[in-house]
């Protein structure tokens, strides 16, 4: 009887002893959590996509809580979770647009030239080290997917060697922007109209050469522009959202059709997902 | 001393929990993709190794030797770790949150590695006294953590590598690991300890 006993009070002793100094321990050790950060997680869309640049949704919640990160970072849950946020903190947060990614570049395989054929790793940054890839112009799309790899919500896709954004899958968190190498994906205002596919700042008789598609730089959008909402900066047309109102206009004067919209999808024949009128009046 | 040295010895190379004990391959293969994740998972392990190999020594030479029972070791050890894993955990997050911060979720994970217990019953079978298993403890760590942070190194060239589909994977994992085991076993000939 004793040496069943034994061992069976030994250990009932022994797993007491442990369980006490446990809950003695989270009692003694018991560390202050911020409550603030469970709150601003619940804000949060939980989608963990990293567009605010930090792990995670938990841990941009903890960086707000203790104060290393701005209210208003998170892109995807945008002005509403900004302002739910800043009530938390108690700070005030400016208004907030949300925001789409855009590939600026209309360089498909049919117009874009290449230099060499690239048979290496498939990726963009792989790629881009051997003579800054296939591609000739120095800032047009590789097309070898590192972003449609990154993307946290499968919106993006390749297209005769570009890569397109599906404006409806697209939550603006700006993961795409990062990865790059080319640094040719920008976020613009999901209502944006208008956007000039090009990225090239190099001089227009250059780019001539090796892109039926880039932008020359020869004003004509500038000039047509009612709102002066077009600028030349580096060799290329550059539009300022907060003007541009959707006249269209630019889009038939640019001789290269670069400038793209949502309902003419530029004449290039990309697919890129069409931007429906209602779309772009729903908020 | 020089008893020490060869047991410092003998748990870092030829006698390697990984490669030739095969203790520990669940992290090894788990948390293996970067010599960054490696080394935190290795600094975890020693930590608590070290400990470790101090408190199962005390539980079983101060409690169950003396009641004779030392057939129930095994499951009580298994109570210690856990505890032990738990406690340490408590009190880094309170005392020295930096620490705890570059442990991150590596420190949970010990509680389930085999290495930790696997350290302590080779203590009680070879007969170490205290000093010696902690000795013991710290260097297999030690030899733990080489060994991972070295097959991390190796793993970020096989990302580049491409296998044949049926290899992907964990299958040619495997056999890197083997291989990497095999250079190990030139050690085996250097017979220090006894």
């Amino acid at each position: 009887m004793k040496t069943i006993l034994l061992p069976v009070l030994i250990f009932l002793v022994l797993g007491a002893a442990m369980g006490i100094l446990l809950a003695a321990a989270s009692r003694i050790f018991a560390v202050k959590k911020d409550e603030r950060a469970e709150e601003i997680l619940a804000c949060l869309p939980g989608a963990n996509c990293g567009g605010c640049g930090y792990t995670g949704c938990a841990a941009y919640a903890k960086a707000v809580s203790e104060g290393s990160a701005p209210a208003n970072a998170c892109t995807v849950g945008g002005a509403e979770a900004a302002q739910k946020i800043g009530a938390i903190m108690g700070v005030e947060v400016g208004s907030m647009e949300k925001m789409r990614a855009q590939v600026m570049c209309s360089g498909t395989s049919e117009f874009a030239k290449k230099k060499y054929i690239y048979e290496g790793v498939p990726d963009c940054v792989a790629a881009s080290k051997i003579g800054g890839s296939d591609k000739i112009c120095p800032n047009g799309c590789i097309g070898l997917g590192t972003c449609v790899a990154a993307c946290p919500v499968q919106a993006i896709q390749v297209e005769k060697g570009v890569a397109a954004v599906d404006y409806s899958k697209c939550i603006g968190c700006g993961v795409c922007t990062n990865v790059c190498p080319r640094g040719i994906i920008q976020l613009i205002p999901f209502g944006a109209k208008h956007w000039v596919g090009c990225k090239s700042e190099d001089l227009g008789k250059n780019v001539r050469k090796y892109c039926d598609v880039g932008c020359i730089a020869c004003k004509l959008c500038v000039k047509n522009c009612p709102e002066n909402a077009i600028a030349i900066e580096n060799n290329l047309a550059v539009i300022d959202y907060s003007k541009c109102t959707g006249c269209d206009k630019c889009v038939s004067k640019c001789p290269r059709k670069i400038i793209w919209s949502g309902e003419t999808q530029g004449k290039l024949g990309l697919v890129i997902a069409r931007i429906p009128e209602e779309a772009l009046n729903v908020e | 001393m020089s008893e020490i040295f060869m047991i410092m010895f003998a748990a870092i190379l030829t006698e390697n929990f990984i490669f030739s004990k095969f203790y520990g391959i669940c992290p090894f293969l788990g948390v293996s993709d970067k010599p960054s994740t490696a080394l935190g998972m290795g600094m975890a392990v020693t930590f608590v190794m070290t400990i470790s190999s101090a408190a199962t020594w005390a539980v079983y030479y101060l409690v169950l030797a003396p009641l004779g029972l030392e057939y129930l070791k095994t499951i009580a050890f298994i109570l210690v770790i856990a505890t032990l894993v738990q406690f340490i955990e408590m009190f880094l997050r309170k005392y020295i949150p930096a620490l705890y911060s570059a442990l991150g979720i590596y420190l949970p994970l010990i509680t389930t590695n085999c290495a930790v217990l696997g350290s302590a019953l080779v203590n009680i079978q070879e007969g170490y006294n205290l000093l010696e298993s902690v000795v013991f403890g710290f260097s297999a760590a030690l030899g733990f953590t080489m060994a991972i942070v070295v097959f991390a190194g190796v793993r970020e060239r096989m990302v580049f590598a491409n296998p044949p589909k049926s290899f992907q994977g964990y299958p040619i994992l495997l056999i890197a690991a083997s291989l990497v085991a095999m250079a190990f076993s030139g050690f085996a000939g250097m017979n220090f300890a006894r």
